[in-house]
């Protein structure tokens, strides 16, 4: 195992972890586990924490997939094990 | 033209063109069938996996649970999408690097066993034969709703058509016709949407809808929370579930939906690991066009219905729909029995209210009111919709289609991965290892034309517990295969027997939960009811829990028996990234 394919790994495991913390935050923290405290808050006719739960969630997690796609291809280059010729 | 002749016009031509793709795209090795080649553009797969995965549940009834459910309902929203970041994340780079073709292999090979290769199989086949059964029954009641057709006509049509792309084209056949189905579906979905939400909001776009005024001052959540909670139901965005429960079946259905093997496998199609990842965006970004316009129609529609019975102050007595002054649409569904009225106080006006509430009981009584007067079912939301909108008969035929393909593309993909799991898992894999490349695509052909039998079988004639095991799919798959395939990955230590114990404590414990309060093949041996749930988790949201004993099994086992060998450990670390590093050369 050499030590750079370690770097390209750990920078992997930190960045799906950043990630991953943002998906729970958004949907298990602001669509569930908050959600009473967030619907004190409204913005348009909607109370926060319901928007989070049928709407704002999902536009997260789509922000999340593609921001890890593009910044996993970056590392991939940065390291050499991309797929491009 | 009348709307039935429109209707069989606009699904005739639509599998026209799904026949004429499977022509088209008829599959000439295993690689074709299996996985489409590996050719599929990103865009193109993101669309065949939102139509793989989008099925007659989502498309008919999911905005009517909403409807129904309130803030509960987001427990699908947010389920069924949060899903595909774990796939994307965790599943499908590392599933597509592998290369092979279907979720047992990777589990044979990296836990070294056929064992586990078949614990994988039995899981995958249970889930998938549970979900394909609702898809079929799904495909017989649009046909014989829309076109007034015997249930079991409609299965045989809807199966002649999957047997011809699935069985000709297989992967590549699939993916293609799912490509036409998701834009036959989301042109459905969001014409009717749009229309409605207009008509009550002023405002085009649902999603913007569902936020806006529907008189001056007064935004369609507050007024829907005020009538709902008026008539004894539920305040709209505040729900009935305990957060606990909610929490656990959302988790369940993330989990759930990134093991699910029609889903993953469509990850197995894309040129590269790039792909894969980008692939899994493109697939979210069409599913959630759909799924962030269902809240927003079922808010709308509840709202309609509420007001169009309820049309003025709750108890004046002139404030309910006069039953023979109801709407066109009212009487449409009346005949198909999805709408039914009884007119229990004699005083030929609808009264519409949550009976079951005690503490509504003596206002009811004081206005004269002797019990809910109306029964919905939950499809009519989705369904009636363009009637209620007062749009043309072609948007209605299109509907139609759109349940049917939502139906036939979820199906395919359900079908495939079961006729990959026999010829290539079973037979290929432990049967007859030396088989020939023509004759073990011979053998997913026989498996796919047995599996679409089974299946219309199955929809023509469900056992009583198919809505019931639905929870049952999602748990196996994210108490089962989900945590093998990320350990698997994530982790070199987890071996074989750690693995097989881990997948058949979280499958034992998952079904026998399930069993305990729902009972499959059996009585059900406890009330379900919250006070007898474990942490007050429902059997939908129990795969959560199967998932952690999955985790805790797994490591507990392996960390007390032999290492995992070497070269297994250098296949966990060639899969990490996308190419070798130096391999350049050998890589094309």
């Amino acid at each position: 195992m050499t030590p750079r394919k370690t770097t390209h790994w750990r920078q992997n495991l930190r960045l799906a972890g950043i990630c991953l913390s943002v998906w729970f935050a958004v949907s298990f923290g602001c669509g569930i586990l908050f959600v009473d405290f967030l619907n004190q808050f409204s913005f348009g006719g909607f109370q926060l924490g319901f928007w989070f739960a049928q709407q704002g969630s999902m536009y997260v997690f789509l922000v999340l997939i593609f921001a890890y796609a593009i910044r996993m291809a970056a590392i991939d280059r940065e390291h050499g094990v991309d797929e491009d010729e | 033209m009348n709307l039935e002749l429109l209707t069989y016009l606009v699904v005739g031509l639509s599998f026209a063109l799904y026949i004429g793709i499977a022509f088209a795209a008829k599959a000439r090795s295993t690689g074709d069938f299996y996985v489409a080649g590996k050719h599929v553009h990103p865009v193109a797969n993101g669309m065949a996996t939102a139509a793989d995965w989008m099925s007659a549940a989502s498309f008919i009834s999911m905005a009517g649970l909403i409807a129904f459910l309130g803030y509960d309902g987001s427990v699908y929203l947010m389920g069924w999408t949060g899903g595909y970041v774990l796939l994307a994340l965790l599943l499908a780079p590392y599933l597509r690097r592998f290369g092979r073709f279907t979720v047992p292999e990777f589990i044979g090979e990296r836990y070294y066993s056929d064992s586990a290769r078949l614990v994988a199989v039995i899981c995958l086949i249970v889930i998938s034969f549970t979900y394909v059964a609702g898809q079929m029954r799904g495909v017989g009641i649009v046909f014989s709703r829309f076109l007034g057709l015997d249930i079991g006509m409609g299965l045989l049509v809807g199966m002649g058509v999957v047997f011809v792309y699935a069985v000709l084209g297989g992967m590549k056949g699939i993916t293609y016709t799912q490509v036409a189905q998701y834009c036959v579906l989301i042109f459905a979905y969001t014409v009717p949407a749009v229309f409605i939400s207009l008509q009550v909001t002023g405002v085009a776009l649902p999603q913007l809808a569902f936020g806006s005024e529907v008189s001056s001052g007064v935004h369609l959540l507050a007024k829907l929370d005020g009538i709902v909670t008026d008539l004894g139901f539920a305040a709209y965005t505040s729900g009935t579930k305990s957060p606990i429960d909610v929490f656990f079946i959302t988790l369940a259905l993330m989990v759930g939906t990134a093991g699910l093997p029609h889903v993953i496998v469509r990850f197995f199609t894309v040129p590269k690991v790039r792909d894969a990842r980008a692939s899994a965006g493109w697939a979210l970004l069409f599913i959630a066009i759909l799924y962030t316009t269902a809240p927003a129609v079922g808010a709308l529609a509840r709202l309609n219905l509420t007001t169009t019975i309820q049309h003025g102050p709750v108890g004046e007595a002139d404030a309910n729909l006069v039953y023979d002054e109801r709407p066109q649409w009212f009487r449409t569904w009346e005949e198909t029995e999805l709408l039914t009225f009884e007119d229990k106080n004699g005083d030929g006006r609808i009264q519409y209210y949550n009976d079951a509430n005690p503490d509504f009981a003596a206002r009811a009584e004081a206005y004269g009111w002797q019990g809910n007067e109306l029964t919905v079912d939950r499809d009519i939301i989705v369904l009636a919709n363009p009637e209620i909108a007062g749009l043309p008969d072609w948007v209605i035929a299109l509907v139609a289609a759109g349940g049917i393909a939502a139906a036939l593309s979820t199906a395919a993909g359900l079908l495939l991965v079961i006729s990959a799991a026999v010829s290539h898992d079973l037979i290929k894999g432990v049967l007859a290892r030396n088989i020939s490349e023509r004759r073990e695509l011979l053998a997913g052909r026989i498996s796919a034309a047995v599996a679409i039998l089974l299946a219309g079988s199955l929809g023509y004639n469900p056992p009583g517990f198919v809505a019931e095991v639905v929870a049952l799919a999602f748990g196996l798959a994210a108490a089962s295969l989900f945590p093998a395939i990320m350990m698997g990955i994530f982790s070199t230590r987890i071996n074989k027997p750690g693995a097989i114990a881990g997948m058949l404590a979280g499958l034992l414990f998952t079904v026998g939960y399930i069993v305990c309060f729902k009972g499959v093949f059996v009585a059900p041996f406890a009330a379900n009811v919250p006070e007898n749930w474990l942490f007050g988790i429902s059997p939908e949201g129990i795969g959560g829990i199967g998932m952690l004993i999955n985790f805790a099994v797994a490591f507990a086992v392996s960390a007390a028996t032999k290492e995992t060998p070497e070269e297994v450990k250098a296949l966990v670390q060639r899969i990490r990234t996308p190419r070798t590093r130096g391999a350049r050369e050998s890589q094309q």
